[in-house]
């Protein structure tokens, strides 16, 4: 487990809502927090070198630039080559997450690629392109759209 | 969040590009604006200006550090429950009562109801789904990320 002390506690508290928008952000930052611009910048380059900070990036809206249909798609894929394979499905332009996750014995996919188009057929298309790809590596796959968001709220880091 | 689509005039290729462009790596330097917009042929005002603007219009969500959890001490998981359609309101209800559940949609299949679990800790994902399934009797499926694979989302350019 990674060791945060107080000050990247703050520091995470400050910036996890986003950026902020001026020619010297990190300036800015340090200023609120009583800390140096190098210090912030030291700080913020040893997190995301530890993988704390997974990238500091645009977040799209998929559904505000058109792509209104979207599939969580499934993949039965051959363990051994399942990794290797995931690299050249999240690499498609058209999945936004592809995971490797556990089986269940309710279920028997293992590769998960959330799958995005401006239409269900379109999102059908591309789920052919991943089967394709996959090739005799896949012995089975399915597709689960959502009918209804029951919950959304955004990350929030807790204290401790 | 915006659930409607903006007109493909809204984005010009330079909104486009910014799009593209900025989904890793933004610069950790003094004026990393001034740096990222160079690549751009924008000056870091000017791109300053732009991100702005896709912020109002809803074009993006989030512009900053994407945290992980897991590197934080928390967790994060992925889990499902197959939901008696006729009990199904109820039983959402019962879930999103928890607030660790970060997120929760109803989909297509046996396995009804997918969830996202986000706790400070990772025994947090087992306690809390012990309690979902003492509450709802039924059992809560868990698929945790074993390897993640990201490249990002592409715009027509």
């Amino acid at each position: 487990m990674t060791v945060l002390d107080d000050t990247d506690r703050r520091l995470i508290a400050a910036t996890q809502a986003g950026l902020p928008l001026v020619e010297a952000p990190y300036a800015r930052i340090a200023a609120d927090l009583g800390l140096t611009e190098t210090q912030v910048i030291t700080r913020l380059s040893i997190l995301h070198a530890r993988g704390v900070i997974r990238r500091i990036a645009i977040a799209p809206n998929h559904y505000a630039l058109g792509m209104t249909a979207n599939g969580m798609s499934v993949w039965d894929v051959d363990d051994a080559r399942a990794e290797a394979l995931g690299e050249r499905i999240g690499a498609l332009d058209f999945v936004t997450h592809c995971y490797l996750r556990p089986r269940a014995p309710v279920w028997r996919y293992n590769l998960f690629a959330m799958l995005h188009g401006q239409s269900r057929a379109e999102v059908e298309d591309k789920r052919a392109q991943v089967r394709a790809l996959l090739g005799t590596a896949c012995r089975g796959d399915d597709i689960l759209y959502s009918t209804r968001i029951l919950k959304k709220t955004g990350l929030r880091l807790k204290d401790g | 969040m915006r659930r409607h689509t903006l007109p493909p005039e809204a984005l010009d290729d330079t909104d486009r590009a910014i799009l593209n462009r900025l989904q890793e790596a933004f610069p950790l330097s003094p004026r990393p604006f001034d740096d990222a917009g160079a690549a751009l042929g924008l000056s870091g005002a000017e791109l300053i200006q732009r991100i702005e603007r896709l912020q109002e219009i809803g074009a993006i969500t989030r512009f900053g550090p994407f945290y992980d959890a897991a590197a934080m001490g928390g967790a994060f998981c992925l889990c499902a429950l197959s939901a008696p359609e006729a009990d199904f309101d109820r039983i959402a209800a019962l879930v999103n009562a928890h607030p660790e559940v970060a997120h929760n949609y109803a989909r297509d299949h046996a396995l009804n109801m997918w969830f996202v679990l986000a706790t400070a800790t990772p025994e947090g994902i087992a306690k809390t789904a012990g309690r979902i399934e003492a509450e709802t009797g039924l059992t809560v499926w868990r698929f945790p990320k074993l390897r993640e694979f990201f490249i990002g989302f592409r715009v027509a350019a």
